[in-house]
């Protein structure tokens, strides 16, 4: 049975469940869903352990290989710890419905889907389920202007890029007769790539996926909506939503289009500088964590796509080639946890009374609560890439991928700009040790929260010190 | 033959910062003696080192590096980066070098720290470790790894514990470091990937790179050395990558400064013998880079010590100082010759022992007066009469006065530029005047005539600890300067294997085999091995 299966029983469930639960008992919900999320997680170890070779089914819509369970489990994790990170949040919020459980649930599923499509039909409605319920989860705070201009404007820019998409898609099946991407490679190879609509058609579709991974010049909603949703959101939005938008990046540019590759890097090359430079620059000047860390996570996509140029302008198979890859999906793990860690500190900021997510909020943090402070100076340093934190990692596969495929000059402009993205990720570390707080008063740390810190915690530090096991997995997720 | 000396030393620290962890805040004084306990062991136990490792240079022992251990595939075999220690001559000073200044710079930071006093301690050692991390390193990823893992307890250190302009020093000093080793890291990657192209093997195992990394061709070692030459030359900091030396310096504290100055520093020198030369001998033979690498030396020292000369505040006029004396370092490096470049290494741990006394003469009056300001201060030495004798003895080593440790070094290194260039030498002696006249202009006016500040009068001359502090840097600075012999003798095999290298891959060649590059030492040319005797005979 597959782990999509048992995510929508269980979202429905969470439905039934909230209707009978009294208000105190409102955890209920949350552990609900983190049953669901074990549920599924035993589920597809079992596929992985009865049919190692993965399998296709659906009618040759889903592919269920290692990729993808790679990317399942990444999906689990990054919700669960959003669960975790949530509870206490809704409950000062005051917005502790069943919902919210339900549609991080649903968003998982469509995320699954995204990843194991091997047909664009059932990556697209995989990728409009986890839209929509990311959508409404944006404006989960129903009382918060902030948080229901941030939905509104996400929804608006969302459902129009999807549809551009959905129009790329269409004159991609116009031009191969085919939605599975395995055949649409093959008939792509014999089509002629100076034909205009091919290009138009790619370029649609290129529109549609820079969208959801946020990529400059399609990245505008971003900052809006990491700034306006709930912070745990945030957290969720900006690693699962993201690696499901890769995974499906990955998928329909490495498979379905790969013939168009030469047409496909130089862009890529193009979209992967100017995200890079908009985000680092546009990060220095925010005052406002949460969109600080938007701006980084945006920088971050910016990394991954030069991993991606160095994976379109080398041969398949060929070290630039592998370690690009290996770059992305080590990348997204450790992203995961250190973005969620930071999230996680700036969650429990939130107080009756600070929204706590201004830089002034956290000010200080380190007499207020040292172990969230020195926490948050380890995710820090992690996504600026300095060892030995796991981001390092991420980077180490990125730059030498560059090197490999021989993008020196990309390389060092990468190189650089993590410098900035050094002196922003400083300008919190400034504020939380080197000045003076302006509340006193000690956060409630929830007993969730203090897993939550501790798991992503703990993984930034032990993938940093000891990554062997990572590689062995993305490794493993790449082999056949 | 597995010791595990190396590890011990190394972790020494880290233990003791764990352990501090585990200490409730209030209890500063416990705090303080642990700390204390464990900086003093770090040095300790690292002083059973000295007999094993002279045991090794003494038996003609011909392996590059000595006291091996673990391996180069042991810790991320997927690529190739391994736990992998040793030392040599060379690290082997500097490695003892640190121990003996963590220990001194924490032992005088017992007053100096009031507020947050157990983060202090745990980041000081989490410092010491990383910092010994780098110099006993033969993996690339393991030492970029505690290269880059140095900074953050730097940045903290200067940024919590500084001075009024704290948060901006800290932050330069970051991004200046960090913009050097991010550099340094695509070089690291290309020698990576480049030893995999020719052998097929991914390895981030310094020896073996040293055997493939001089076949690269010119055009793109060049490439390579600046990458790493940026790297180094903001660590060292050679002219004009120093810019952010003094603001660092002033804002640290004195602590911090003395570790900046004795060890931080230290690493770019020890970079350029440790990396660029042996990986781009053809890089460092070419009379263009050489001859910009030597002028930067020079302008360095002339400049440093100008500067020094013009500085109202006592901190930033040794922090300027530190640049002069380093271009001497650099200077001695490029010499290209094994005088210079031991002379360059000896002068490197004279720099530590000097200029990290002189930080905490700085200091020491700074706890009394909470000011650095010259103009402050007159007549010490009625007040303080140890504290100005020890400053005579640290001033005139840091000027390179013969007998004592700043004249062997200094010495050398003109010597072995003179053999280079004579014109070379010519110009870097200027530098050892005006140190003479900064330093002393400063002594008169700070210690010399009669109280002239009523707020000076009532100043306590140094307290037991204190001069416990300075005695060992006043013993190294006689026993350098008096019999500078040993030092020599330890520096002696990978001194002149390293010139010897550089000389054979750095010659034209169709293909340069691999076999080239392990000479044993007998092979090398006897002469330049006996010249650095010579400090103590004059």
């Amino acid at each position: 049975m597959l782990p999509m299966v048992e995510l929508a029983i269980f979202a429905l469930g969470i439905l039934l469940i909230d209707l009978m639960v009294p208000r105190q008992w409102k955890w209920m919900n949350a552990a609900g869903a983190l049953l669901a999320v074990a549920v599924s997680a035993l589920c597809i170890y079992q596929i992985q352990r009865l049919s190692p070779r993965g399998g296709i089914g659906f009618s040759n819509s889903l592919l269920v290989d290692r990729f993808a369970i790679y990317f399942w489990y990444l999906f689990l994790a990054a919700a669960a710890i959003a669960i975790l990170m949530s509870v206490r949040y809704l409950e000062i919020e005051n917005e502790h419905h069943g919902e919210y459980y339900t549609l991080i649930l649903l968003a998982v599923i469509g995320m699954m889907c995204m990843a194991a499509g091997l047909d664009v039909v059932l990556i697209f409605i995989g990728l409009e389920l986890m839209a929509i319920s990311t959508y409404v989860l944006v404006g989960f705070l129903r009382r918060d202007r902030r948080s229901n201009e941030a939905a509104l404007k996400y929804l608006l820019l969302g459902a129009f890029s999807s549809g551009i998409f959905a129009y790329g898609l269409s004159l991609l099946y116009g031009l191969t007769g085919t939605t599975n991407l395995v055949l649409m490679q093959r008939a792509l190879v014999r089509i002629d790539t100076h034909n205009p609509v091919v290009v138009i058609a790619l370029l649609a579709t290129m529109v549609g996926l820079l969208f959801k991974i946020a990529a400059i010049p399609f990245h505008q909603w971003a900052p809006d909506a990491y700034e306006g949703a709930p912070t745990s959101i945030t957290g969720f939005m900006s690693v699962a939503v993201k690696a499901a938008a890769w995974a499906m990046l990955l998928r329909i540019l490495l498979w379905g289009l790969f013939p168009l590759r030469s047409i496909y890097t130089p862009i890529m090359v193009f979209v992967a500088v100017a995200t890079m430079t908009g985000a680092n620059l546009a990060a220095l000047t925010q005052n406002n964590t949460k969109r600080l860390l938007a701006y980084s996570s945006i920088a971050h996509v910016g990394y991954m796509l030069l991993a991606f140029v160095a994976m379109g302008s080398s041969q398949v198979g060929s070290p630039g080639f592998m370690d690009g890859l290996k770059g992305i999906l080590v990348y997204l793990l450790v992203y995961t946890f250190m973005n969620l860690g930071a999230f996680a500190v700036i969650t429990s900021l939130r107080n009756r009374s600070v929204i706590g997510d201004e830089l002034d909020d956290i000010a200080g943090l380190y007499q207020r609560q040292p172990v969230e402070a020195v926490l948050m100076l380890f995710f820090l340093l992690s996504l600026a890439g300095i060892p030995p934190m796991a981001g390092f990692l991420g980077k180490y596969y990125i730059f030498l991928s560059l090197v490999e495929s021989q993008h020196y000059v990309l390389a060092s402009l990468a190189v650089l700009y993590t410098l900035f993205g050094l002196y922003y990720y400083l300008k919190i570390a400034n504020a939380m040790f080197m000045r003076q707080s302006i509340e006193t008063e000690r956060l409630p740390v929830s007993l969730a929260m203090r897993v939550a810190l501790g798991i992503t915690a703990l993984a930034t530090v032990v993938i940093g010190m000891y990554p062997e096991p990572v590689i062995q997995t993305v490794n493993w997720s790449l082999g056949r | 033959m597995q010791s595990h000396i190396l590890s011990i030393i190394l972790f020494t620290p880290l233990v003791g910062a764990l352990i501090l962890l585990f200490v409730p805040k209030e209890s500063k004084n416990a705090i303080r003696w642990i700390a204390n306990m464990f900086a003093l062991g770090g040095f300790l136990i690292s002083i059973p080192l000295v007999p094993m490792f002279w045991h090794l240079v003494k038996s003609q022992d011909t392996a590059q590096f000595k006291l091996i251990e673990g391996s180069s595939n042991n810790w991320i075999p997927s690529i190739g980066a391994g736990y992998y220690l040793g030392i040599d001559g060379i690290s082997f000073l500097l490695i003892m070098l640190t121990t003996l200044l963590g220990w001194i710079s924490i032992l005088s930071s017992w007053t100096a720290i009031e507020n947050r006093v157990k983060e202090y301690y745990i980041w000081f050692l989490v410092l010491q470790t990383s910092m010994l991390g780098v110099f006993m390193a033969l993996d690339f990823f393991l030492f970029f790894v505690f290269w880059e893992a140095m900074l953050v307890p730097m940045y903290l250190l200067i940024g919590i514990w500084g001075g009024p302009r704290k948060l901006y020093a800290a932050i330069k000093f970051f991004l200046y470091t960090l913009l050097g080793s991010v550099l340094m890291l695509l070089g690291i990657l290309f020698l990576y990937f480049h030893h995999h192209t020719v052998t097929g093997v991914y390895t981030f195992n310094i020896p073996a790179l040293y055997q493939t990394a001089p076949q690269i061709p010119f055009q793109t070692a060049l490439w390579l050395f600046l990458a790493f030459f940026i790297g180094f030359a903001i660590k060292v900091p050679m002219f004009p990558f120093h810019t952010w030396l003094p603001d660092a310096h002033v804002e640290a504290p004195t602590a911090g400064s003395v570790i900046l100055a004795g060890v931080l520093l230290k690493m770019g020198t020890y970079g350029f013998v440790r990396f660029s030369l042996p990986f781009f001998p053809q890089v460092v033979t070419d009379s263009r880079v050489r001859g910009w690498m030597i002028g930067l030396s020079i302008v360095g020292i002339i400049y440093g010590a100008l500067v020094s000369l013009m500085q109202k505040d006592m901190k930033k006029l040794v922090a300027y100082s530190s640049v002069s004396h380093l271009g001497f370092c650099t200077l001695g490096i490029f010499a290209l010759n094994s005088t210079g470049v031991s002379g360059s290494v000896l002068q490197q741990i004279n720099h530590g022992i000097s200029t990290g006394a002189l930080f905490l003469i700085v200091g020491i009056l700074y706890e009394r007066r909470h000011t650095r300001e010259i103009a402050e201060y007159g007549g010490i030495s009625n007040v303080m009469p140890v504290y100005a004798t020890i400053t005579m003895i640290m001033f005139l080593s840091s000027m390179g006065l013969p007998l004592l440790n700043g004249f062997v070094g200094e010495f050398t290194i003109l010597q072995g530029a003179f053999t280079a260039n004579w014109r070379w030498a010519a110009w870097a002696v200027p530098g050892v005047v005006l140190a003479a006249a900064y330093l002393l202009w400063l002594y008169q006016r700070v210690f010399f005539g009669t109280v002239t500040n009523p707020k000076n009068e009532k100043l306590h001359d140094l307290t037991p600890r204190e001069v416990l502090t300075f005695a060992p840097l006043v013993i190294m600075a006689f026993w350098i300067g008096l019999y500078p012999k040993p030092f020599f003798q330890i520096l002696e095999q990978p001194v002149n294997q390293l010139v010897y290298n550089i000389q054979e891959n750095s010659k034209p060649k169709d293909a340069v085999n691999a076999q080239a590059t392990t000479p044993a030492p007998e092979q090398v040319p006897a002469a330049p091995a006996k010249a650095p005797a010579r400090g103590k005979t004059r």
